[in-house]
């Protein structure tokens, strides 16, 4: 259980002034000089050492990323590029940060700048999120006032900021799309290598990092990374936004200890499920894109990124989708399938093909008009897809079906029966009563 | 270089390499779509999968990784990667599978059929059934112009077509708009394409979506005759292919030549094809009262001869755009032999001599030799427009690194960023006395080449002092630039006629006070001049030529005919082999696809004929002999693709800056692009493409 000192979003429902007052009134923007001062390496160990792990989804190891970097630059210059596309369906994490504390996020930029040699940094912020980019150019506008950034500011590292604001469309969420979108291009993934830390942002080295790994950043250095160590478990150490959503008493968004298990989670944060435990169908624990779990076997995982990969599934953004009895899961699952389809670039081939031919498959087993074997198709062809693109949307779109026929397979195929039963001897049916 | 497995299988190849390379080179064939080694790497098409040995547990784009990105094993061993392992066939399959649900089939009404990437991958690759059940995409028609026919649903969305008009063409009208399944192939605006090189986009499908829209429907490739032969639309040369059935050219299709097309071609070449059927002479005609009515051979032969034998020496002869070298050089020997030098074959007012070095009115720094060079400065040409595949090679160079680029003449798209230098010869003359701010630039280059229009040096207007002003200033400016070296020979004169420079080596041009093209007509309008030969030359001003004979041999029906006395129908330069030397001065020699249509001859022959009714026969009875005395006269001419270079010294020479100067604009002679010379005039497809482009620029004002 997370104590209330180790917190480090203390603003996060807004309760405060989200102005650089408040901000520092809460402790932001203290010693950021001297932490600056230590330098690259140090900054590098310490995050290093706090063993953060990239919040964006895929848990990449933050000071290790940070680390690729060149050390010494070919004359170009280096940027940094913190991720606010924050789109995946569940998740709303990030928006808190970026309305209620946005100076937790420049601090992080700041410090995360020094230690990648980055003099500007690029805040790429989701489209439909217009409040929060005017609170996030509000408050890069007062740091800029009160020297913090800038030109010669205070800490001594000359540190510039760009907010751009995207378009709305999910794959901008995508680092390399992110990248195409800043220079102004249409937004599609680029083919990896190279990658960003040697060909960014206009062939310049790049760094992508989420909004809530930066926004850590200066707790961590402040504390010290072994502060962070110690929160959780090895190697899925700290504290973690979770976003629960769907059928909880209380739906919320909150910090919470790494590690924590599910069933105390929602419990404490959430008021149980509605219902009741007994009532609890699935859950998908990490946005999105990841695999469902059936609701007996996430009760007792420890919500890290170890804990889930062991009940078949990931942390992801840790946007805790809740499904209870009441919900038809075939239809819930059809309803990411239409959002991947609507959101796949069309780039490359499995993605832009592949997509539609799940919505429509997936359509068609909600009302039950498929075969049986249509389903072990169905999985061939999200195999065919996940794996074979430029990107991973094409895994995140294969995922939740995946997750689904591994979980649900009796679900399906008992729509298919009580379809096929519906039809009178010659294999017709009726139309609903609505259509007659 | 570094080592890498291929299919356990070790080579070496350099670091460079991508992984399709590397396969390659270890005699691997890897699928592809989106790929074209002349295109950005796209990546797209997820055909070309590879599985490599400890990476990441999925297949490997081997179009876009590099052998660099692999990382060695555990002890050091190279890195391995596979072809043909279950994970890469499955790869496969399942993307030829995607590639399919929303794919049409219908190939027996594709145009693309018997020549499909899609067709060839999915029979090589593909499974034989289909899982797909639910509805195809349908995606509704683009209008391209009127070159390329659309059928957007069969369209992969490869994007090579995008690339090319971006990359290659320079025009940003092409893109993919829409996202994922909605993702559409399109015109920004739904309008003909304005660049003209569209039609390689139609190569460069790897299905039915974009074909030939003049061909459409009209055969298969399997049942095409192929003839490998070269273009005569402008003086570079492309490598073509002819492909014919029957009598017919049904379509021309570019070849590789890395030295002067690399693989494309111009839409003046590729789709002139209908202007070959049109307009054709198929049989002679011979004026009687006001009008030409048909004769045979012997008639009209022996009219000429009557005309000639009394004509005595007072008879001119011009050769025209598409003239081979084996005719003007019968034609000359036919002129010499009555006791007269009245023959050309420059436009009018062209500064250039008889017994001029080579090097003055050849493309020296050679077309692939643009792309060592480091700046580059364009005097009095349009290149696009004039040596379009030339233009291509500039904007490649471009692209590929820092080139300055300076113009003197019209302020014109040329698909690349140029320093404006003037309009008028002052400017010329500025850039020659090193007053000119881009001599700097110009000083500074290693291998600097000046590109002078053909256009420049015979202003048509002006007298031929004009003309030879220029290209003694440019001589000079090449001079000062250090692009006159033995090393480096950077002086390049664009022609913009297949027939120019051949006729130059062959001295088709007025020596020992004959008459040149422009004082023969004068003569001819007096009377002074009795019979003049037009061998297809229809690029000149012939008006009120009634107090002359005129015997126009050619092979279409063009301005030259219809101020004809007599009309001996000619071969069309895919009914003959003959010889051209391009800008460049490189030799190379046609190939005959189709025979000439009725009663035509080829060029020579009918020269020959007709010498024989005068009673001095040229020595020779068969092409093999005309060119055995043309090659022990002109050697160079047997080297086929090969340059004779020209002399430094004697170009060196000809460098001078004259005291006084009048002053002209630059301009480039062609007016009209799509209609440069008798065949293209006389073809339906190019009169479209006029029109599309008059109705894009009406558009656009």
């Amino acid at each position: 259980m997370l104590k209330d000192e180790d917190r480090i979003f203390t603003n996060l429902y807004g309760q405060n002034d989200w102005r650089l007052k408040g901000a520092l009134k809460r402790g932001q923007w203290s010693g950021t000089k001297k932490l600056i001062e230590k330098g690259r390496d140090w900054l590098v160990e310490e995050v290093k050492s706090s063993g953060l792990r990239g919040r964006g989804g895929a848990g990449f190891p933050t000071g290790l990323k940070w680390s690729f970097m060149p050390k010494v630059s070919d004359g170009r210059p280096h940027y940094l590029l913190v991720n606010a596309d924050e789109s995946e369906p569940g998740t709303c994490k990030d928006r808190e940060i970026l309305r209620h504390d946005p100076h937790l996020l420049i601090e992080g930029a700041l410090l995360a700048s020094r230690a990648m040699d980055a003099h500007l940094a690029f805040i790429y912020v989701r489209g439909e999120f217009m409040r929060e980019r005017e609170r996030l150019e509000a408050a890069v506008e007062e740091a800029y006032e009160a020297k913090l950034i800038g030109k010669n500011n205070k800490h001594g590292w000359d540190f510039d900021i760009i907010v751009h604001h995207g378009a709305g469309a999910y794959i901008c969420g995508e680092e390399t799309a992110m990248m195409e979108s800043i220079e102004g291009k249409k937004g599609q993934p680029r083919l990896k290598p190279p990658f960003p830390a040697g060909i960014g942002i206009y062939g310049n080295p790049t760094t992508v990092n989420n909004v809530e790994s930066i926004a850590a950043v200066p707790e961590i250095l402040r504390r010290g990374g072994s502060w962070f160590a110690s929160l959780g478990r090895e190697n899925n150490s700290g504290t973690k936004l979770f976003c629960v959503s769907g059928h909880v008493n209380y739906p919320a968004t909150f910090e919470e200890e790494m590690g924590v298990p599910f069933k105390e989670m929602i419990e404490k944060h959430c008021g149980g499920i509605r219902g009741g435990w007994d009532n609890l169908l699935a859950v998908i624990p990490g946005g999105s894109s990841v695999p469902c779990v059936r609701g007996e076997v996430i009760i007792d995982a420890l919500m890290d990124f170890d804990g889930l990969q062991e009940v078949g599934s990931s942390l992801g953004t840790a946007a805790v989708i809740v499904m209870d009895k009441s919900t038809d899961i075939i239809k819930a699952i059809w309803r990411l399938s239409a959002f991947y389809k609507h959101e796949s670039c069309g780039q490359c081939t499995p993605c832009r093909e592949g997509t539609g031919w799940m919505m429509r498959v997936m359509a068609r087993m909600v009302e039950g008009r498929a075969q049986k074997r249509e389903i072990d198709m169905l999985f061939e062809v999200s195999k065919q897809i996940e794996g074979h693109t430029i990107c991973a949307l094409g895994d995140a779109a294969a995922w939740p079906i995946q997750g689904l026929i591994k979980n649900f397979r009796s679900v399906i195929e008992e729509r298919i029966e009580q379809y096929s039963h519906k039809s009178d001897n010659d294999g017709v049916i009726e139309p609903p009563i609505a259509a007659q | 270089m570094t080592q890498i497995k291929v299919d356990g299988e070790l080579i070496e190849v350099p670091d460079y390499y991508t992984l399709m390379q590397a396969a390659e080179a270890a005699g691997k064939q890897i699928p592809r779509f989106c790929f074209h080694e002349r295109l950005s790497v796209a990546g797209n098409c997820r055909m070309c999968l590879v599985e490599v040995k400890g990476g990441p547990p999925k297949p490997q784009a081997s179009c876009a990784m590099g052998v660099k990105d692999l990382r060695p094993g555990p002890n050091g061993e190279p890195a391995e990667i596979f072809t043909n392992t279950p994970m890469v066939k499955k790869a496969r399959e399942g993307v030829l599978e995607f590639l399919l649900i929303n794919h049409p089939l219908d190939c027996p009404i594709c145009d693309q059929g018997g020549e499909c990437d899609l067709q060839d991958q999915a029979m090589a690759f593909g499974l034989d059934s289909s899982r797909f059940t639910e509805n195809k995409r349908i995606v509704e028609d683009k209008y391209l112009g009127p070159l390329i026919k659309t059928i957007m649903t069969r369209c992969i969305h490869c994007t090579r077509c995008v690339r090319f008009t971006t990359e290659i063409a320079g025009i940003n009208e092409l893109g993919l708009l829409g996202r994922g399944e909605d993702a559409q192939i399109t015109p920004y605006i739904e309008r003909a394409l304005s660049s003209e090189l569209v039609g390689n986009i139609v190569d460069l499908c790897p299905v039915g979506a974009l074909t030939s829209r003049p061909y459409a429907f009209t055969a298969r490739p399997w049942e095409l005759t192929k003839t490998e032969t070269i273009d005569v639309m402008d003086a570079l040369g492309s490598a073509i292919r002819v492909d014919s059935r029957g009598c017919e050219v049904m379509r021309i299709l570019p070849r590789i030549n890395e030295d002067i097309n690399e693989e494309w071609i111009s839409d003046k070449t590729r789709y002139v094809w209908d202007g070959l059927k049109r307009q054709r002479l198929d049989r002679p005609y011979v004026r009687k009262g006001k009008k030409l009515v048909e004769a045979n051979w012997d008639e009209a032969l022996n009219l000429v001869a009557r005309k000639i034998k009394k004509a005595g020496n007072r008879v001119g002869a011009i050769a025209g755009d598409l003239a081979g070298v084996e005719e003007m050089y019968a034609l000359k020997k036919l002129i010499n032999s009555v006791g007269s030098n009245n023959i050309d074959c420059r436009p009018p007012m062209s500064a250039l001599e008889a017994n001029m070095d080579r090097g003055v009115y050849i493309f020296n720094p050679t077309i692939a030799g643009i792309e060592e060079s480091d700046c580059i400065l364009i005097i009095g040409a349009n290149p696009r427009f004039e040596a379009s595949l030339l233009n291509v090679r500039i904007r490649k160079t471009w692209r590929a690194k820092d080139l300055p680029i300076g113009l003197v003449g019209q302020r014109v798209d040329l698909t690349y960023d140029y320093t404006h230098l003037g309009e008028d010869i002052d400017s010329v003359k500025a850039l020659a006395t090193g007053s000119h701010k881009f001599n700097k630039i110009l000083k500074k280059a290693k291998k600097p080449i000046v590109i002078v229009g053909e256009g420049a040096i015979s202003l048509a207007k002006n007298s031929k002092k004009t003309g030879r002003d220029i290209l003694s200033m440019s001589l000079m400016i090449a001079n000062n630039a250090g692009a006159l070296r033995e090393d480096w020979n950077g002086f390049g004169l664009l022609h913009n006629a297949a027939a120019r420079v051949g006729g130059l080596d062959i001295g088709f041009v007025p020596d020992n006070g004959g008459a040149s093209s422009l004082e023969q007509l004068e003569l001819a309008k007096k009377g002074e001049l009795d019979i003049i030969f037009l061998l297809g030359a229809d690029e000149y001003d012939l008006q009120s030529l009634d107090k002359t004979f005129v015997v126009y041999i050619g092979s279409h029906g063009d301005v030259g005919a219809h101020h004809a006395d007599v009309i001996l129908p000619a071969a069309a330069y895919t009914e003959k082999s003959a010889i051209y030397v391009n800008s460049e001065g490189r030799v190379q020699m046609t190939k005959r696809a189709v025979f000439p249509p009725g009663e035509a001859k080829e060029d020579w022959a009918i020269i020959r004929a007709l010498s024989a009714r005068i009673d001095k026969i040229l020595p020779f009875d068969n092409l093999a002999q005309l060119r055995e005395k043309l090659y022990a006269e002109f050697p160079h001419l047997q080297n086929i693709n090969q340059i004779k270079a020209g002399n430094i010294s004697a170009m060196k020479k000809l460098a001078k800056i004259p005291a006084k100067t009048s002053n002209v604009l630059l301009r480039s002679p062609i007016k009209e692009y799509y209609l440069t010379n008798a065949i293209a005039r006389a073809s339906k497809i190019m009169a479209e493409c006029v029109k599309a482009r008059r109705e894009r620029e009406g558009a656009n004002r």
